[in-house]
Formats: structure tokens, C-alpha cells, sequence
């Protein structure tokens, strides 16, 4: 049986009181976007400064939400500024990875297709793996990215 | 300060509810999200099982014998929530899926019929989301205007303007009792003063019908909501009651068997009330589960159900404050006389999943979100709350466990 520990780790809580690049960007030049959790209320906006190859130069978070998809947002922002689309894109797959679901974590279930996880480092992010043993929290921990790959759909449409 | 006496003795009450008696995370469960669905006594599971296991048949078709019971027996039901909420005729206990289902009803069938662009609905500010969106869609289908009831500081509705709101309104539809703040609103003032303005009144009892005695003559309401698994009985069933020449003049919600006399190639004509709206099969296990709800709460008395919630408020709002103090903010009016016992309250400025998720450790169920209360939200300037609600097989060790496992939560945070 999952314990809390296996969802708030340290290092967790630590994004959760402490948020790095909390706060806002001018728009224009940022692009701003706002990401919901219709289930919960948590709700994230995320200020988006790209370089002139469409990369992350700067970011900011604000927003209110659990310290799941707080600290999920905080980790992203440190993980994605100063990357470049495709080195996002590779972070977003292996994390995406990561919180879905496999048959070692949820008794009976088993996943319908393998992902191809990228092989890329997650870092800080890692602690998040814990999450998938609550199903109802994948949602608060994928809010952050799923907003930030809107925001950089917008940004090259 | 606990000064009421508590009619109801909770160990025995929570014998009858089998899974009172399970353990989660190898705790005893402590059960408190009945405002979202109650727990089932024996005697509803038993009259269900009995059912399909004696009687299951197609009802008001078959000419054999356990047709006949079948039918005999889901019929004994709705004269039991006739009898339950005071209404004069079983024509006016029409069974829905839900709640929700009879407040939509009500919007769709008497709405379209009988509102143009323009007319004016009024709602308030603590009502459930399917007390609006209803409505909403006839704002976008037929450019009807709404208007919204106030609250007041302790969230209770503010009736000052009441009168110039419901100035040249068509419906006024309200919710007895807020399934976030427990607020109990005084639905005969409501319902007068719809009358005398011209406007026909729903009120929206799944709050209030499960937790006290309710008679629709003495709320003077036009229509009322409520769903089944709320109030003991089973999912998949709910009532809409309405007034008989109200029920005569609407055209019918959904076409199809049961609810026609006649069908021809050329039309149909309906069937007589409360099967004119009742198209298909019903729920049958569902209906008479919700009999024998009504005739399980009829045992336990619904003033004795009241007077237990209300020493059991008592019992709450003291020991959270005593224990927490100004670590804990619990919405809603101060007095239990007020309000029901649902509790929406803000701990430790934690947020409500973090609360919920540390408390399902120590097998304390409790709701976190908006409840379907967006709106309300909004006006409570939160995204979200942790509620606790209470009914009538808890007591005050439930209590206790909350305060205990809440005093874990807040040492885990702050680690
Ligand atoms: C006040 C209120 N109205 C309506 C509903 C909707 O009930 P149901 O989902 O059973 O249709 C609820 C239940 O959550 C409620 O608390």
C-alpha cells in the first residue's frame, strides 16, 4: 500500500514552500497561459518568454493549486528555462511517461501501448513518480505541462 | 457548550450500515462525505436484493403475478415519498435518475413552454451547479435573464432586495441548504414572496429533504428536487414533485414507452401523470430501494434525525474551534440552529487536496474541491475547501478521529 511518503517528498514540499520563478512577465513580448483542473480548481498561469528559435528564455508561474501542482509547476520552470523546443519537447515525453500509468503500480491494470520514454535525465522532477500511486493526483502533477505545451503550440501557430 | 440532547445512538445506528464496519489503510472507516452520497442501511440492500431475487419483471406491462408485484411494489414507493414530503397526490411524485435530472426537467419542459426572451429567472449566489446550468442554456437558447440572490456575511441568503428581484420574475429556484456552507434558507419566505411577485418556485431539497422533516404545502413550493442516494436509498434515482395543474399544463421531458397512451403514425398522446414523464423502463431495484429508504428514515423519525445533526453541529464547531483555534475556518452560519451538518472549512492555509489526501491515511473520508459550487467559490474568493459532512449514523467519535487526523495533517506540512 502507497504511503504519504511515496507522494510528498522532500524535495516536494520544498518546491511547494518555496516556488521557484513564481510571479508574472509583461505581455507582450510574454505570452500568457492559463491552464484549469476542472475537477479541483487548481489553476495555473504560466508567463512564457521564447527566444527567437521558439526555445524558453524565461518563465514565470502564478496561480493557486495543491503541492502537487504547485510544486510540479515550480520543478517544470526550473527543469524548461533556457531549453529549446526540442529539449522540451523530450522533458515533456519522459515525464508524461513517467505519470502514466503501468501494470506494476496499479493492481490488475495494465497499460494499452508501451511509451517511448525518452531517454533524458528528469532531475528534481523524479520525485513525482510517487504520484502515480494516487491516480487522482496525475492530474494535479501534469496541469503545469500540459499548459506549457498549449502556450508553445500558441507560440508557433 | 454542547447543550442539546442527541436522540440517536450512533453504535447502534452504525450497525445497520454494512460498510460502516470496513477498514481502509487497516483503520475503521470514518465515513464524512454523506452531503455527497449517504451510506446504505441494511434494510435498502436487503429490498433491493429481494427484488431481483423474487419479483424482477417489467412493470405496468405484464398480467402474471410477479408483474403485478413488481408493479405493486414500485408504486408502494412513490405513495411512500408522497406521504414523506407531504404531497397530495402520487401524480405529483414523478421518478427521475436524480436531482439533477428533475431541476433539469423543470427547465427544459415548463422553461421552453412557458418563457421567452427576456423573462427573468432568479437564482442565488450558494446554488449547485445543477441548480445553474440548467438555466444557462436557456439563456443561450432562448435569451431568458437571471438574477442572483446575495449572501450575506456568514452566508446565509440576503433577502433585502428580494422583492426588486423578483420584480417581473418568472421562476424563482433556490436550494434549501447549501451543500457548502450547511446554510439553511428560509424557504417559505422564499416562496411567498415568488408568489405574490407572480413566479412560480423550485426549490432544490438534496440537501434538506435527507436531514429534516419536509411537507411541500408548508414550503409552498411549486416544485421540489431531491435525489435517493442522499437519503439512504440507492444511486440512479431521484424525485422531481410537482403541482398537479402545473405537471397537466407541461409537455412531456422525454418520448418513448410508458409514457404515451396513444401512438399512432401521426403523433401520440401522453400518458396521465407521473408516467406522462416517466418514457422507458424505470429504475425499479432503484425505486423501491428508495421506498424502503423513506420507510428506514420513517423508523428513525426525521425530527430525531434533525435533533441528532443539530447536537452533532454543536459538537463540531466546538471541538474544531477549541482544538484549532484560528488555524481552522469553518464557512457557513455560526449558529447550528442555522445550517446543516456540512462543514467547508480551511485549515492551516493548507490546500483542501493535500488536506484530504493526508486525512484518507487515517481513513477519514472527507470531500475536497469546489463542489460543484463554482460560483460560490468565486464569491468565497477560494479556489477550493475541504468539507467534512455529517449524517445520521455518525457521532461524536467520528468527530474526534477528524480533529486527530487533522492535527497529523497539520504537523505533516509543517515538518
Ligand atoms: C444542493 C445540491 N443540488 C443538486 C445536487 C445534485 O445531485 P445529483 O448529483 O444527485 O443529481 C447536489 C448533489 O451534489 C446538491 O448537493
Amino acid at each position: 500500500m502507497p504511503g504519504l511518503e511515496d507522494l510528498y517528498r522532500e524535495i516536494i514540499l520544498d518546491h511547494y514552500r518555496n516556488p521557484r520563478n513564481r510571479g508574472e512577465l509583461e505581455t507582450p513580448p510574454a505570452l500568457r497561459v492559463e491552464g484549469f483542473n476542472p475537477l479541483c480548481g487548481d489553476e495555473i498561469v504560466l508567463y512564457l518568454d521564447f527566444d527567437s528559435n521558439g526555445g524558453v528564455a524565461d518563465i514565470r508561474i502564478s496561480g493557486q493549486g495543491c503541492s502537487i501542482s504547485q510544486s510540479s509547476a515550480s520543478m517544470m520552470s526550473a527543469a524548461v528555462k533556457g531549453k529549446s523546443v526540442a529539449e522540451i519537447d523530450e522533458l515533456t515525453r519522459a515525464f508524461k511517461a513517467m505519470m502514466s500509468i503501468h501494470e506494476n503500480t496499479l493492481e490488475g491494470a495494465e497499460t494499452a501501448e508501451p511509451i517511448d520514454a525518452p531517454d533524458v535525465k528528469l532531475g528534481d522532477l523524479e520525485a513525482l513518480r510517487g504520484v502515480v500511486k494516487f491516480p487522482v493526483r496525475i492530474k494535479c502533477a501534469t496541469l503545469a505541462w500540459n499548459t506549457l505545451a498549449q502556450g508553445i503550440e500558441e507560440a508557433s501557430a | 457548550m454542547a447543550v442539546s440532547v442527541d436522540p440517536i445512538d450512533g453504535t447502534a445506528m452504525k450497525a445497520q450500515f454494512p460498510l460502516l464496519s470496513r477498514e481502509v489503510h487497516g483503520k475503521p472507516i470514518v465515513y464524512l462525505d454523506s452531503a455527497a452520497t449517504s451510506q446504505k442501511p441494511l434494510a435498502v440492500l436487503d429490498a433491493m436484493d429481494d427484488y431481483y431475487r423474487t419479483i424482477n419483471s417489467n412493470v405496468h406491462r405484464g398480467v402474471y403475478m410477479i408483474a403485478e408485484e413488481a408493479t405493486n411494489r414500485m408504486e408502494l414507493a412513490r405513495a411512500l415519498v408522497r406521504d414523506f414530503i407531504g404531497a397530495r397526490s402520487s401524480s405529483e411524485i414523478i421518478f427521475t435518475k436524480n436531482a439533477t435530472e428533475a431541476l433539469n426537467m423543470v427547465a427544459q419542459s415548463w422553461g421552453r413552454a412557458n418563457l421567452s426572451a427576456g423573462d427573468v429567472v432568479v437564482l442565488s449566489h450558494m446554488e449547485h451547479h445543477a441548480n445553474i446550468v440548467p438555466w444557462h442554456m436557456l439563456v443561450a437558447e432562448i435569451g431568458i435573464e437571471l438574477r442572483w440572490i446575495p449572501l450575506d456575511n456568514e452566508g446565509r441568503l440576503d433577502l433585502t432586495d428580494l422583492d426588486t428581484l423578483l420584480n417581473g420574475a418568472k421562476v424563482l429556484s433556490v436550494t434549501a441548504m447549501s451543500n457548502v456552507l450547511g446554510t439553511m434558507n428560509p424557504v417559505r419566505t422564499l416562496t411567498d414572496a415568488a408568489r405574490k411577485a407572480g413566479a412560480i418556485s423550485m426549490i432544490d431539497g438534496c440537501q434538506s429533504v435527507p436531514h429534516s422533516a419536509t411537507n411541500v404545502q408548508e414550503l409552498g413550493a411549486d416544485f421540489l428536487a431531491f435525489s435517493g442516494h442522499k437519503m439512504c436509498g440507492p444511486t440512479g434515482i431521484g424525485v422531481l414533485y410537482g403541482r398537479e395543474d402545473l405537471l397537466e399544463a407541461m409537455p412531456p421531458f422525454l418520448g418513448g414507452g410508458e409514457m404515451i397512451r396513444d401512438v399512432r403514425l401521426d403523433g401520440f398522446t401522453t400518458n396521465e401523470l407521473p408516467w406522462k414523464f416517466e418514457a422507458g423502463t424505470p429504475a425499479i431495484a432503484e425505486i423501491i430501494g428508495l421506498g424502503a429508504a423513506v420507510e428506514w428514515l420513517n423508523g428513525v423519525g426525521m425530527d430525531n434525525v434533525r435533533a441528532h445533526e443539530i447536537a452533532l453541529t454543536e459538537y463540531t464547531i466546538s471541538t474544531l474551534h477549541e482544538r484549532f483555534g484560528d488555524r481552522i475556518n469553518i464557512h457557513g452560519p455560526s449558529s447550528p440552529a442555522e445550517r446543516g451538518g456540512v462543514f467547508s472549512f480551511d485549515f492551516d492555509g493548507l490546500h483542501p487536496h493535500d488536506i484530504s489526501q493526508v486525512l484518507d491515511q487515517h481513513a477519514v473520508c472527507v470531500r475536497a474541491g469546489h463542489h460543484c459550487a463554482k460560483p460560490l467559490m468565486k464569491l468565497l474568493g477560494i479556489g477550493a475547501t475541504a468539507r467534512a459532512s455529517v449524517y445520521v449514523y455518525n457521532d461524536t467519535t467520528d468527530i474526534d478521529a477528524l480533529a486527530d487526523a487533522l492535527d497529523a495533517t497539520g504537523a505533516f506540512f509543517t515538518l
